[in-house]
């Protein structure tokens, strides 16, 4: 029992990392209809910018506290993922309204390419860590009432954390503020949002820039958890089935697809996994998305497709 | 002047219903097929076979399967490598299990597997559709990658979990050199392409394109969905699988699964898509663009640089291809979105007027 619940407690927690990559995913889409496969290069180019600042501030400035170099390191990092964002909007998207859904895929790939070839020649492409001083031990719970005690990896906890802290501003931005309104009012229909006066461009690059935060804060909880890696850039592989899941216009679906994803994956690789060979996790997700996307087409959360004809 | 089809008149149906009514582009395609067959092997030495023909030709055959599903029935994709790994794999196994079975039907054989597996993973595209569609493909991808991974059986027990073959031979053709690679290659790729272009011209090529350009329409009018559907994904995987058998037999010899990794999907993505969605023609215009592009890049890089009096590092070789290689593939698309086949036939509607437009 004891066993079983801490497995389905990791499967949470993982799970809400992979949500915080899918996060970017359906901010993107929601607001341009653009499925973003440059979401793992930005999570990777994210954690790379932190980890090669957090090592040369303190050189430059001579600073010696962690946390101030950090501080310093996220604000570079965050007003370098705006920077992308813009450039982003401004020399590829512009000139790609109205095309359809696969050439906007293709495009968002290139995108990708280029931020990997960019982020490791000014980075370089050596492994580096984050280290934003995240508790590394693992603590002991709840020992009286389940025989054993459950261990729990704090660093699992706190990132937890951190993402569900996250994903609550972002409902809150989008919920309460001026922005955030003409934020949805975009997603819903880009027309009538321009008649009514929004800009879709400045939206676009606004969106932008809050998935780019979003991969710097996903790329600094994966980064200090398996180093920051070209493999960083493959989380999105990962972040897909959640989304598809979730549905593709759905904060709420992104969390839950996550936690769902997380959970199922752990389980099956601790339960089924040792019948059939392990290492199924990865497409263990995707079928189970499958399984879901034959009963509900659109996802759990997606907009209902309705057909015209 | 040269090319307008003035005083060329098609008296009967089957004239008119060709696939190049213009006397000039068929005299052209000719050529170019003849010089193909005759003059490369010629011309061309055993680099350029190896690096740049024989990957050419397998992965237009790929690139047309993947047209079929992508830009004839709609159906985007991104399991392309799967189809692919699962040909080459199917193709192995009938090669060294049934003894005396002739290389070319081991081939088709692990082409037709690949169109049934293709023909499962297709079921979802009868529910969901789109970037779902998409998404929903890479479980063929994955699941492929770790099959041929951890399943012995499928590897004949390899311990080093790579697979090779040695000694291909048809009747009594040994296929050793390059030349000879390239000749197989080039035999099938023709064959298979006229195939394609004659499948998208009749009853189940124009089912396809109706599903394609509103399946709810399609359905009404009396196209059954279902077998439309999962005809393009088996023609499509069948295609594929094909060209993976011969990717594996013929240009690698020797594979593991990484070979036909997700990334070999993308690419197959790119060329459809770069080469122009919904044309055979296309196909070929995006493989080249696709194989060619890197090698030039890689070759070219360091002499330009020392042009300017930088050497550049071999890493810096390689991040500067992906980003140029990025920047291309968007610029690409930007300026034209239909891809290079339809800048073929502006160009050919220019030419006809060409050299006095009006």
């Amino acid at each position: 029992m004891g066993f079983f619940i801490e497995t389905l407690i990791g499967g949470l927690m993982a799970g809400m990392l992979y949500s915080l990559v899918a996060l970017g995913f359906v901010l993107i889409f929601k607001a341009s209809g653009v499925f973003n496969f440059a979401q793992g290069a930005m999570v990777l180019f994210a954690a790379l910018a932190m980890a090669r600042f957090s090592a040369w501030i303190p050189e430059w400035l001579g600073i010696d506290s962690r946390l101030l170099a950090n501080g310093i390191a996220f604000i570079l990092s965050a007003a370098l993922m705006c920077v992308v964002a813009w450039l982003i909007e401004r020399l590829v998207l512009r000139h790609l309204v109205n095309q359809d859904g696969a050439t906007l895929l293709m495009a968002t790939l290139g995108i990708a390419y280029v931020l990997e070839g960019i982020g490791s020649s000014i980075f370089g492409s050596d492994i580096y860590r984050i280290d934003v001083g995240m508790p590394k031990e693992p603590v002991m719970i709840l020992e009286g009432s389940i025989e054993g005690g459950l261990m729990i990896n704090k660093e699992d906890f706190v990132a937890a954390l951190v993402a569900a802290l996250l994903v609550g501003t972002l409902w809150l931005f989008f919920q309460k503020t001026s922005t955030g309104r003409a934020l949805r009012a975009v997603a819903d229909d880009h027309q009538a949002a321009q008649s009514i006066g929004i800009p879709l461009n400045r939206i676009w690059v606004i969106v932008w820039c809050v998935a780019g935060l979003v991969a710097l804060v996903a790329g600094i909880i994966w980064g200090s958890k398996l180093g920051v890696q070209f493999s960083l850039a493959t989380v999105a592989l990962r972040g897909l089935p959640v989304v598809i899941l979730g549905g593709l216009t759905s904060i709420p679906g992104a969390i839950i697809g996550g936690l769902i994803i997380g959970v199922g994956e752990k389980l099956s690789e601790v339960y089924l996994g040792p019948l059939i060979g392990g290492g199924i996790e990865i497409w263990f997700a995707y079928q189970l998305a499958l399984v879901f996307l034959l009963f509900r087409p659109q996802g759990l959360f997606g907009e209902k497709i309705i057909d015209r004809v | 002047m040269l090319y307008r089809e003035n005083g060329q008149f098609r008296t009967s149906y089957a004239a008119d219903q060709q696939i190049f009514p213009i006397a000039q582009d068929r005299w052209a395609i000719l050529a170019i097929v003849v010089f193909a067959f005759v003059g490369v092997p010629l011309l061309v030495d055993e680099y350029l076979f190896r690096a740049i023909l024989i990957p050419f030709l397998i992965l237009s055959l790929a690139a047309i399967g993947v047209n079929i599903l992508v830009g004839y029935c709609g159906q985007i994709t991104l399991g392309a490598g799967a189809f692919m790994a699962v040909g080459a794999y199917a193709a192995y196994n009938f090669h060294i299990r049934l003894d005396g079975l002739p290389l070319l039907v081991s081939f088709l054989l692990g082409g037709c597997t690949a169109a049934a597996v293709g023909i499962f993973f297709g079921i979802p595209s009868l529910r969901v559709r789109g970037l779902y569609l998409a998404v929903a493909t890479l479980a063929a991808q994955f699941f492929t990658d770790w099959v041929f991974l951890r399943v012995p059986w499928f590897t004949n027990n390899a311990s080093s979990g790579s697979v090779s073959v040695a000694n291909l031979q048809i009747l009594s053709w040994q296929i050793e050199t390059p030349t000879d690679k390239y000749l197989l290659c080039l035999t099938i790729l023709v064959v298979f392409a006229l195939l394609a272009k004659n499948m998208t011209r009749c009853a189940i090529g124009r089912q396809w394109m109706a599903i394609r350009d509103m399946d709810v329409a399609a359905e009404v009018i009396g196209i059954r969905p279902l077998f439309a559907k999962l005809s393009a994904f088996a023609v499509s995987s069948f295609f594929v699988g094909t060209a993976g058998a011969l990717w594996g037999f013929v240009h690698l010899a020797s594979w593991e699964p990484a070979a036909f990794s997700v990334d070999r999907s993308f690419q197959l993505l790119f060329m459809v898509i770069i080469g122009g969605l919904g044309s055979i023609m296309g196909s070929f215009f995006g493989a080249a663009f696709i194989v060619i592009l890197p090698i030039m890049l890689n070759q070219f890089l360091p002499a330009i640089g020392r042009v300017f009096g930088i050497s550049i590092s071999t890493a810096g070789v390689s991040h500067a291809e992906l980003i140029i290689f990025g920047v291309l593939i968007i610029f690409f698309l930007i300026k034209e979105p239909h891809g290079i086949a339809r800048m073929w036939s502006t160009g050919k509607e220019k030419l006809r007027l060409w050299p006095f437009p009006h």
